[in-house]
């Protein structure tokens, strides 16, 4: 048993369209980088996990694929899937084996190669990750449309606008125009959103995070490898909530949160000590899970950041920038990061290594005062949220 | 096998091509897979032989009394399955909708559609295709559920305003 579990490496691939590389290809890109800051090699891992959703992309054995092209078998291995948290999933198996004592090192890689099937199949397959029978089937429900119900609902009860959102978009190319790994490196304005074409009212284009080809890789140990290493260069994850909703849109109570990320921060908060009541006070910043603008937003209520009904003058304030009442998604986030399915969560993870660790590129490193993290990491449509804060000293 | 990729294996003796935007040489994948499941419906059945009559139907649970939609044969509340089809209350109010204008490849035959998801006076939400005008809907305006025949000529419910 190991009370505290810390991530000592961390990798990134580029996320974008990598028509230049094939998975496992992809998959190294972000595991090489993990093992040397770990100062590790595959022959150290006692098992590994991999996030990844997976159906439009050729490969189905990655953990296999990997275990071949990396020298990691035969070491044992699973692939986890939770829709777009599959990432954060995979980071849970890693958390609880190490704290279960079973395995002392871990390897969790996230990776997802969208483009190897075209758009359409992948709009087509994305829509079929709601409940396939009673909203695909026969309405032809698409990922922007789940999550375009919410943005309406949010709208409606409170006042919030498009421009509103177009500001969640406006804030993350900011920074994905700073981050050499994220996909989308320009900066836009309010209005570059309002004219881009809509895809699902009321989102348009630029509300939306594109298809995203990509990896990431933390490698997690036991507060007794860490010792055994000297390992200096560390976070240790203090908390993490996971919540479940329903599968069917229509069995939510609310359209304005989701009951799942609610659930799952309570539990976060608690075991890592924060008080849920006032949470920014603990926290340097967050990653949130930013798939379209409006559930940005609405995550900023779900995690308590602000009051509900108030998330939409958090971004009009400018509040979740560096120097705000808490930054938020200061990598881009899926919007301009990418948002290469199964990589999201542990790119989240890497996020908050590279912020507490200060290592984060020029333009985009958040004041660190308090030493915590959280990111937030939703799969489906509220289907699965995971919620994790990482922090620099241990519990 | 599409015809431009037969063209390219005559020519080159391979499936490769090059990406038309990085260059980079991709293999072209020759083992296409339709995709087609069989649900079974056997246990609610009587759902859509209420949707023949234009009505819509709920499971409900006779020991505790339970509402479900989308219906279900087991309540997880008593760990019984003595449950009775109920027509729901065919008219309640909008919550939140949505229109759908980058459709999946397979609703390519339907113009962009409203999507809406409204609460039956009885209880239950249901999500469906919203039959008026998106611009003049509004959440808590009065809708009703209603079957009608879609295009490709089967039965479904929608909402719409009263
Ligand atoms: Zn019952």
């Amino acid at each position: 048993m190991s009370e505290n579990v810390a991530v000592i490496g961390v990798g990134h691939s580029k996320f974008g369209v990598r028509m230049d590389v094939n998975i496992p290809e992809l998959c190294w890109e972000s595991m090489k980088p993990a093992f040397e800051t770990a100062n590790l090699e595959p022959k150290d891992i006692d098992f590994f996990v991999v996030g990844n959703a997976g159906v439009w992309s050729s490969e189905a054995a990655v953990p296999a694929l990997i275990a071949e092209y990396a020298d990691l078998a035969p070491k044992g291995s699973m692939r986890v899937e939770a829709a777009c948290a599959s990432g954060s999933a995979a980071i849970r198996i890693g958390y609880t084996a190490i704290k279960s004592g079973i395995a002392d090192i871990v390897l969790v890689l996230g990776v997802e190669k969208m483009r190897e099937s075209p758009n359409p199949n992948v709009i087509e397959l994305i829509g079929r990750f709601g409940s396939y029978f009673w909203e695909f089937e026969n309405f032809g429900l698409t990922f922007p449309a789940y999550y375009a119900l919410h943005g309406t609902a949010y709208m409606m009860k409170y006042g919030a606008t498009e421009e509103d959102y177009a500001r969640v978009a406006v804030k993350n190319h900011y920074y994905g125009a700073k981050n050499p790994y994220a996909q989308f490196q320009n900066e836009i304005d309010v209005e570059t959103v309002m004219k881009s074409p809509y895809i699902a009212w009321p989102f348009k284009l630029f509300d939306c995070s594109p298809i995203t080809d990509g990896s990431a890789c933390v490698i997690l140990a036991s507060e007794e490898k860490v010792k055994e290493l000297g390992i200096d260069e560390k976070i240790w994850i203090l908390g993490q909530g996971a919540g479940t909703g329903s599968a069917n849109m229509s069995r939510r109570e609310s359209y304005t949160s989701l009951a799942s990320a609610t659930y799952a921060a309570e539990q976060a908060y608690k075991m890592a000590g924060i008080d849920i009541d006032d949470p920014t006070k603990y926290l340097d910043g967050a990653n949130v899970h930013d798939c379209f603008t409006a559930p940005e937003i609405i995550a900023y209520e779900d995690l308590r950041f602000c009051k509900r009904g108030e998330g939409y003058k958090l971004i009009r304030e400018e509040q979740t920038y560096i120097g705000g009442k808490i930054p938020v998604n200061i990598d881009g986030g899926l919007k301009a990061k990418g948002h290469p399915i199964g990589a999201t969560g542990v790119s989240q993870a890497v996020e908050a290594y590279k912020q507490l660790l200060q290592k984060a590129e020029p333009g985009r490193q958040a004041d660190i005062n308090k030493g915590k993290w959280l990111t937030h990491n939703v799969g489906g449509t509220g289907h699965y949220t995971y919620v994790t804060i990482y922090g620099l000293e241990k519990r | 096998m599409k015809d431009e990729i037969k063209k390219v294996i005559e020519e080159t003796g391979l499936p490769i091509v090059q990406d038309e935007k990085s260059g980079a040489a991709q293999w072209v994948d020759l083992r296409e897979l339709r995709l087609s499941y069989v649900i079974s419906v056997e246990n609610i059945k009587p759902f859509y032989e209420g949707l023949k009559e234009g009505k819509l139907l709920g499971t409900k649970c006779k020991k505790c009394g339970r509402l479900f939609f989308p219906p279900q044969k087991d309540c997880p509340s008593c760990f019984d399955s003595d449950i009775e089809w109920v027509e729901l209350k065919n008219e309640g109010t909008l919550e939140t909708m949505t229109v759908v204008f980058v459709r999946p490849p397979s609703f390519s035959m339907y113009d962009p559609y409203p999507v809406a998801i409204a609460k039956l006076d009885d209880g239950p939400k249901i999500l469906a295709w919203y039959k008026g005008d998106p611009q003049q809907a509004k959440p808590g305006m009065r809708v009703k559920v209603q079957v009608s025949k879609r295009k490709e000529g089967y039965l479904m419910y929608e909402i719409a305003p009263v």
